[in-house]
């Protein structure tokens, strides 16, 4: 983990990068994003370097994402896929890391359905990782493509009233937002039933972050509404009665829409329960930022894995944010 | 550290103007398929420059491009990250063009290298010359400037830094000592 100048090796959440290290990936994601009008979309920034898609938990998106980001830098990439390896039978997460250490591999993009997962592995390897999701802590690539998604569309972060709607309990999604969110100077409204809504976070995240269980309430003055997919695959208690009634109540539509400002953007990470958390005529709306999101979403990860990769991890601008990076090295020390 | 300045805002000037002379007898008509692309960023305003001087000595209206090459470095393992980048803008299709790539200053080569792979991306234009302000030696690769403002005969381990009012409040080339 021998880093120069103390940058930031390893992308764990958004909770651990300074609002300038956030703004720097932002910026570079832009001529980035430039890249996909030409007819050649491949730049040879990564050349030589692998990366390896180490999938512990089911996803396309993500993973494609992460792939053709990783190709249209001209790296190498590596399919791993929980089900069909040595997970099932029986290797553990630090061998099936060290064995793509072994093969000497520059980037391990992680997805993993426990909490943790990822900060395991980034402290056991010296390739850089990136977190994809790791359970409910942080997806952190999500969280900077709908920053990057709301600020190319309002030109700004601070001052903006941002709804997070849906479950937040089980949402890395949410968390990823409200760290970058609050540290960019947002205001959050964090929106759901009371039982999927976990309590002290305005402990955790300031005054900044208020909470509502009446999303008509909460949709005044919205200039952003991010609506989170309901991870029925998550939730193993009863949360709500039933999921036509938690439509009834949290279901984004066109008219509760109208209760937000006239230019309020929709956002959702997608996959949608259409129907269920968002209507049709919402996802397919003037509003919705939906399918921007998938195209910001690979300029966003080719930021990533560019900044990553320079022999200093990304650059620490700030006296703060070497001062994060540290703290997160030692509590992964802690960890194992 | 001692600071010279070899180029004032007049000898820019009259460089630019120089170069706008050599390029229009050395380039191949037809001058409809001219067109520019400076390296940014101090290539950029000097090719707006080089352009305005071409234009007034009787060419065409040149399209204008900008080539921002980071992604194409080849020293991105041994160095820091260059994380300022900028956008590579060309508003035209450079196929069966005639492109004039323009930097501040030629040195190792290696910007120009990145520049060309960069450009065979977006087209197979049907030439590409080279022009830049100064030419100070010390090439690592076989490219050489096709016009070149001035020659400056310098020592590898000094610095010259172009200055262009458009970026920096003022005209001049500044040559020095590197700083240690």
């Amino acid at each position: 983990m021998a880093l120069r100048e103390n940058g930031v090796k390893d992308l764990l959440g958004l909770e651990y990068l300074s609002v300038a290290q956030i703004e720097t990936v932002l910026d570079v994601a832009r001529p980035m994003k430039n890249l996909f009008t030409r007819s050649i979309k491949k730049v040879p920034a990564l050349r030589g370097k692998t990366v390896a898609l180490v999938f512990f938990e089911p996803s396309t998106r993500t993973r494609g994402s992460f792939e053709l980001a990783a190709k249209r830098l001209s790296a190498d990439t590596l399919n791993f896929t929980a089900s069909t390896s040595s997970v099932t039978k029986g290797e553990s997460l630090i061998d099936t890391a060290k064995t793509y250490e072994a093969m000497k591999v520059d980037f391990m993009v992680v997805r993993h359905a426990a909490s943790g997962a990822s900060g395991i592995i980034a402290s056991a390897v010296k390739a850089r990782v990136i977190n994809a999701g790791d359970g409910s802590h942080e997806h952190p690539t999500q969280g900077l493509l709908d920053i990057f998604t709301i600020r190319e569309k309002k030109k700004k972060i601070e001052g903006l009233k941002v709804v997070i709607l849906g479950d937040i309990l089980h949402s890395r999604v949410a968390r990823s937002n409200l760290w970058a969110l609050t540290k960019l100077g947002a205001k959050v409204t964090v929106c759901g039933p009371a039982t999927l809504i976990p309590a002290g976070l305005t402990d955790i995240f300031g005054s900044q972050v208020s909470v509502s269980t009446d999303l008509d309430e909460a949709l005044g003055d919205a200039d952003v509404v991010n609506v989170l997919r309901l991870q029925r695959e998550r939730q193993q208690g009863a949360y709500f009665p039933t999921v036509r009634e938690y439509t009834e109540l949290f279901g984004l539509n066109t008219e509760r829409l109208q209760k937000a400002k006239p230019d309020c953007l929709v956002l959702h990470p997608g996959p949608m329960n259409r129907g269920v958390e968002i209507s049709s005529e919402v996802a397919d709306g003037p509003q919705s930022q939906i399918l921007e999101q998938v195209t910001n979403g690979i300029a966003v990860r080719m930021a990533v894995l560019y900044l990553f990769a320079g022999p200093e991890g990304l650059p620490v601008n700030r006296p703060e944010a070497q001062k994060a990076a540290k703290a997160v090295q030692t509590s992964l020390k802690a960890i194992t | 550290m001692a600071n010279k300045r070899i180029l004032s805002e007049e000898d820019i000037r009259a460089a630019v103007t120089a170069m706008a002379k050599a390029i229009l007898a050395g380039l191949p008509a037809p001058r409809g398929d001219w067109a520019v692309v400076g390296i940014h960023r101090r290539g950029v305003p000097l090719a707006q420059r080089l352009a305005r001087a071409l234009e007034e000595l009787g060419a065409p209206p040149l399209p204008v491009g900008s080539l921002d090459i980071t992604f194409y470095r080849d020293d991105m393992a041994e160095t820091a990250l260059h994380p300022v980048v900028h956008e590579t803008e060309l508003p035209f299709d450079i196929a069966g063009k005639t492109l004039l790539l323009v930097d501040d200053v030629l040195f190792t080569g290696r910007t120009i290298r990145s520049a060309l792979d960069e450009l065979m991306d977006f087209g197979r234009p049907d030439r590409i010359a080279l022009a830049v302000l100064i030419d100070r030696g010390h090439r690592e690769l076989p490219i050489q400037a096709d016009f070149a403002g001035r020659l400056v005969a310098t020592r590898r381990d000094e610095r010259v830094d172009v200055h262009l009012s458009e970026l920096d409040g003022e005209d001049a080339v500044w040559l020095s000592a590197k700083t240690a």
